[in-house]
Formats: structure tokens, C-alpha cells, sequence
């Protein structure tokens, strides 16, 4: 593996489907990350990132506003205005590099942004452990 | 087509350090940055350096188009100085604003990005294969990839895209000529040049919404016009003759009428129970309707939430990426692993993925002497889709759910990659699957369950010729 930081496995994810279509992650911990980090704090993770996503679906007043105000305007106010969902996506962006930085760099483990996989996974890369603490 | 075994494990390690990515890496660094549309490997075009989205085959937009554009311009040219001068000029205004919306939600529906789902990576394929493989046992073909799972307490069948290569989403669907899976698939539209799908699907509903008021606007106004005309001591036939394009839109408004009022009707009864074309089609919930009202496990039971849920929801954002910028090391070789893992199968091809795979399947097993090794040397009852082709001569009606593009084996010889449903007549009524199709026909929505429940058992998606 000649990338930059060598990549020792990659695990993915999947998508929870027990609610419906709306996008949501399985919490269960996965078993090769059990020697890199806290299952806690993992989970912890993947349930922020669940509500964060709940949130840009979610059906409500806003949501509604939104979208017949669109309606009316044969929907040219897109082009102009941001959604809902993608200002929520970007706060998902800054929650994601910011657990980076904070907990997974630290721990050789890198979490990509599921909306780069098209919202299937969360692909989370181990890198290969060259420290030899932990 | 021996890579394109369907148990054949795909290495990731094998994948990231392919000779191609060497060559490719030193060929993109003097290149200048592309952006992720260039590289797509569905059928789209792409206009506007990726801000605009459309099937390869537009279908017959232009042919919508003209028709709207015609319509409309005799109707302001001909009609509406005599019916201003006669009633009142809210008559032009009220056509010019049903226009206009008509027009943009069109283009719309047309140009949006319907859902498209990314393929899988690599390293996402080669995770899901590991964990189909461990699943099943090696002494025998595995079981067809699908997948059970749990909605809202309902069992259900997630399917494999051998395209994609992952197990596609609840409702989506891949489309033959878009070749892309399509969230919330609805149908692929030819009038609108697109497929219909979860971003796209309120685009849609408020086009032939509008296009239903303002043919019956047009409609009426013609018919209102002829009628003072000829009032004015005239014979009808010398009103016609003083006003020849009235004619004209009242022939082109008189068949559009019916279908697309027929076609706002069905797709109102879709939005209130949550249902795509593609469910409704398929029969998916309603074998489930003994106990409960709905077995369909998306409906929110209550009309109006589930009218807000598909029109008034949030808009969510375009997964492809269209114009970010491909990273000069990563998306190169995807693509052309890709490529590499089915090349007999490139976009010249006019089956999809799909359909190649399990016809290699029947390949195999009927020249099984002349690739000897390749699959265990099962008879065909060990494997469902074996079953399927020797048991299916003709079109077939209820196929097993194991591929979604198990109907293919219907039609016999495998070799040819021939979109299958131009073969016989009987398929060719199937574009009447697609209501949209039906626009030529008097009551499109109508008759929808009389043919198509039999026949459409389980594709994902609806093809056209």
C-alpha cells in the first residue's frame, strides 16, 4: 500500500435501515476497532452524527416553509437560497473534522465524510499502528 | 467474462496498487484538475461543466418542449386578442404565469440530479463481497445476493446491483438507460428526458400539475372562443376558418387533456400513499393488504403528512459530487478498476451490468464444458437463477426474487446483448409500463393493473427501447 500513511484496513459502516429510508448508521461497534478505541466514545459518535442527520430530514415547520415557498417560486429560489439540509450537512462536516482532529487522528483512525460516499457509509480508515503505546 | 464471475472476491489490496493507477497518477499530474463529472460512469451528459444533468438519451424533451412552446404561442397569438377584447385580459396573464411555471418545472425535472447514487469504492465493494462470502458455504453456489432486513417492522428484500456493486438502499432502483441506481426510483420519464426519483419527484408532480391546469385553460379558452365566434351570427365552420390555429391547439389539447389529467390523478394517489410507480407496478405492498390498511412500510398513514413528506420535504443534496474536483491519486484508478474489473461490459454495450452477469451465469452453465473450473460444476437446480432459465421459455410472468434482472432470462438467447425488450410485441406493450408513456393513449392510469402486474415482477427498473 503505497499511501501516504500506510493503510492497514478499512471499515465501513452501513447504513441502518430499521426506520425507514431516512439516513441513518448502524451503532454497532465494529470488532477491528476494538484495540484502537473506546466503544463508548465510538458510539458516541455515530449517534451524534444519527441526530445530526434526523435533523436534516426531519419534517417540520421549517422543512415545510421551506419547501412551499419553493413551490411558489417554481423552485427558482434554490438557486439563491442554501437548504435546510445542506447547512445541517455542513455542520456534519465541521462535527466530523473536528472528532478528527480531537480523538481519531490521535488514535490512527480517520473517519470520511459519509456524504463523500454517498451517504451509503462511514468509512473509517486504520492506519497502521507505529507507535507501539497502546 | 470470466472476471466477471459473480463470487469472484474482489482484492482491495490488489485494487489501490494496480499497475493503471501508477500510470494514471503520472498522466494527471501534468493534466490539468478534473472535475468528478468527467469521470462518471453512468449514462449522463453533462452540461455547464457539470451544473446540469441529463440522460444520454434525452427522449423526447425537445418533442415536450415544442409542444408547450407551439401550444402556448398560437394559443397568446390567435386566441387570446379575441378573448381579451371579448372578456377580460386576465386571461393572457393567467396563461403567461401557468406557462411559465410549466416551463420551469420542466427544465426542473429535466435537469436535476434525480438521486443518482454514487457507485461503491473499491474498498467498499471488496467489504461487502467478504462479507457475502463468508455467508454462504463453498460447496455449492451461493444464494442469490439479497439481503432481509427489518422496516418499521416489515420484512424487506434488499437487492444486490451488480452495476454498483452494493445492496441498493429500500426503494431505489437502477435505471437500464441511465445506468445509475436512483434513490426513490419512480420511473424514467422519456417526455421529460430523466428519470424520476427522490430529488426530482416534486419537480415532476408540479409540472404535470401545472401542464394539467393550463391545458385545460387552453382548452377551455379555445372552446370559448370558437363558441363567441360563431355566436356573432356565424356558422361554426366559418369561425373555424377565421381562426385556423384554435384547431390546431384543440386537437393537440384535446389528447393531452385526458393523459395528463388521467397522469396527475395516479401520481396524486402515489403522493398520498407514499407510493412510487415503481411499487405500485410491482404489486411491492399490496399482497400485504389482508390485515393491515397499507403494508407499505414508508406510509406515514395519514394522507396529508405523507403529501408534505414527498412535495413539502427537505430537498436533499445531489450525492455525486458533480463538480468537486477529482483527487489526482484516488478517483482515477476507481474509475478504471472499474472499467478493468468488466471490460467486455463497456458503455458501447447496450445491456447493462446487470443483465451481462447473469447472463454469464447461463452462459457458463449452458457452455459449462468450454469453461470448465469456473463455477462449481452445479446443475442448474442448485442455482436459483439456473432455474430460472431453463425453466422460462417465453416471457416469463413471476420470476424468484433473487436478481433484479432475473426477467432478462425471459428471453431466451443470452449471448446477445440486445436491450431485451425489443424482441417480441408483447414487451413493446410494456412501455406502457411508464405512464408517461401513455400520453398517446386515452386512459393511462386506468388500465395500468391489467397487464403489467403479470409481467413486471420484479425489475428494478423500467426499461425502454
Amino acid at each position: 500500500m503505497r499511501q501516504q500513511a500506510a493503510i492497514a484496513a478499512k471499515v465501513f459502516i452501513q447504513r441502518d435501515y430499521t426506520n425507514g429510508t431516512i439516513c441513518q448508521f448502524q451503532t454497532k461497534f465494529p470488532s477491528e476497532l476494538e484495540t484502537r478505541i473506546d466503544k463508548q466514545q465510538f458510539e458516541e459518535t455515530v449517534r451524534t452524527l444519527n441526530n445530526l442527520y434526523a435533523e436534516a430530514e426531519k419534517l417540520g415547520s421549517q422543512s415545510y416553509i421551506e419547501g412551499c415557498l419553493a413551490c411558489l417560486t417554481a423552485y427558482t429560489v434554490f438557486l439563491c437560497m442554501e437548504t435546510h439540509y445542506e447547512k445541517v450537512l455542513k455542520k456534519i462536516a465541521k462535527y466530523i473534522q473536528e472528532q478528527n482532529d480531537k480523538i481519531y487522528a490521535p488514535r490512527g483512525l480517520l473517519l470520511t465524510d459519509p456524504i463523500e460516499r454517498g451517504l451509503r457509509v462511514i468509512e473509517v480508515t486504520i492506519f497502521e499502528d507505529r507507535s507501539l503505546t497502546r | 467474462m470470466m472476471k466477471n464471475c459473480e463470487y469472484q472476491q474482489i482484492d482491495p489490496r490488489a485494487l489501490s496498487v494496480s499497475p493503471s493507477s501508477a500510470q494514471n497518477h503520472t498522466e494527471t499530474k501534468a493534466q490539468r484538475p478534473r472535475r468528478k463529472w468527467e469521470v462518471f460512469p453512468g449514462k449522463n451528459r453533462f452540461f455547464c461543466d457539470g451544473r446540469i444533468i441529463l440522460a444520454r438519451q434525452s427522449g423526447v424533451l425537445p418533442l415536450t418542449l415544442g409542444l408547450i412552446v407551439v401550444t402556448c404561442g398560437l394559443f397568446f397569438a390567435f386566441d387570446c386578442p379575441f378573448l381579451v377584447e371579448h372578456l377580460t385580459v386576465f386571461i393572457p396573464v393567467i396563461g403567461g404565469v401557468l406557462f411559465v411555471f410549466v416551463v420551469i418545472s420542466l427544465l426542473r425535472t429535466s435537469f436535476t440530479d434525480p438521486g443518482i447514487l454514487p457507485r461503491a469504492t473499491p474498498d467498499e465493494a471488496a467489504d461487502i463481497e467478504k462479507q457475502i462470502d463468508t455467508s454462504g458455504s463453498s460447496t455449492y453456489r451461493p444464494p442469490p445476493r439479497t439481503k432481509e432486513i427489518l422496516i418499521n417492522q416489515q420484512v424487506v428484500k434488499l437487492k444486490y446491483c451488480f452495476t454498483c456493486k452494493m445492496f441498493r438502499p429500500p426503494r431505489t432502483s437502477h435505471c437500464s438507460l441511465c445506468d445509475n441506481c436512483v434513490e426513490r426510483f419512480d420511473h424514467h420519464c422519456p417526455w421529460v428526458g430523466n428519470c424520476v426519483g427522490k430529488r426530482n419527484y416534486r419537480f415532476f408532480y408540479s409540472f404535470i400539475i401545472s401542464l394539467s391546469f393550463l391545458t385545460s385553460f387552453i382548452f377551455g379558452c379555445v372552446i370559448t372562443h370558437i363558441t363567441l365566434r360563431s355566436q356573432a351570427g356565424k356558422s361554426l365552420v366559418q369561425a373555424i376558418q377565421e381562426s385556423p390555429a384554435s384547431v390546431v391547439e384543440l386537437v393537440i389539447c384535446f389528447f393531452s387533456v385526458w393523459s395528463i389529467l388521467g397522469l396527475s390523478g395516479f401520481h396524486t394517489y402515489l403522493v398520498a400513499s407514499n407510493l412510487t410507480t415503481n411499487e405500485d407496478i410491482k404489486g411491492s405492498w399490496s399482497s400485504k393488504r389482508g390485515a393491515e390498511e397499507s403494508g407499505n412500510p414508508y406510509s406515514y398513514n395519514n394522507i396529508i403528512t405523507n403529501c408534505c413528506a414527498t412535495l413539502c420535504g427537505p430537498m436533499p443534496p445531489s450525492l455525486i459530487d458533480r463538480r468537486g474536483f477529482l483527487p489526482p491519486d484516488e478517483a482515477i484508478p476507481a474509475a478504471s478498476a472499474s472499467e478493468i474489473e468488466l471490460p467486455p461490459f463497456a458503455a458501447k454495450n447496450d445491456a447493462h451490468m446487470c443483465t451481462q452477469s447473469t447472463k454469464d451465469v447461463l452462459e457458463r452453465m449452458v457452455h459449462s464444458s468450454e469453461f470448465p473450473g469456473l463455477c462449481p460444476p452445479g446443475t442448474p437446480k442448485t442455482s436459483p437463477l439456473g432455474l430460472e432459465a431453463t425453466s422460462v421459455s417465453g416471457p416469463s410472468t413471476e420470476t424468484s426474487p433473487s436478481t433484479g434482472c432475473s426477467r432478462q432470462l425471459a428471453h431466451g438467447p443470452v449471448v446477445t446483448p440486445c436491450p431485451p425488450f425489443s424482441r417480441s410485441s408483447k414487451r413493446d406493450s410494456l412501455h406502457s409500463i411508464n405512464p408517461a408513456f401513455r400520453l398517446a393513449s386515452p386512459s393511462p392510469s386506468l388500465s395500468r393493473t391489467n397487464l403489467f402486474l403479470s409481467e413486471s415482477a420484479d425489475v428494478g427498473f423500467i426499461p425502454l427501447t
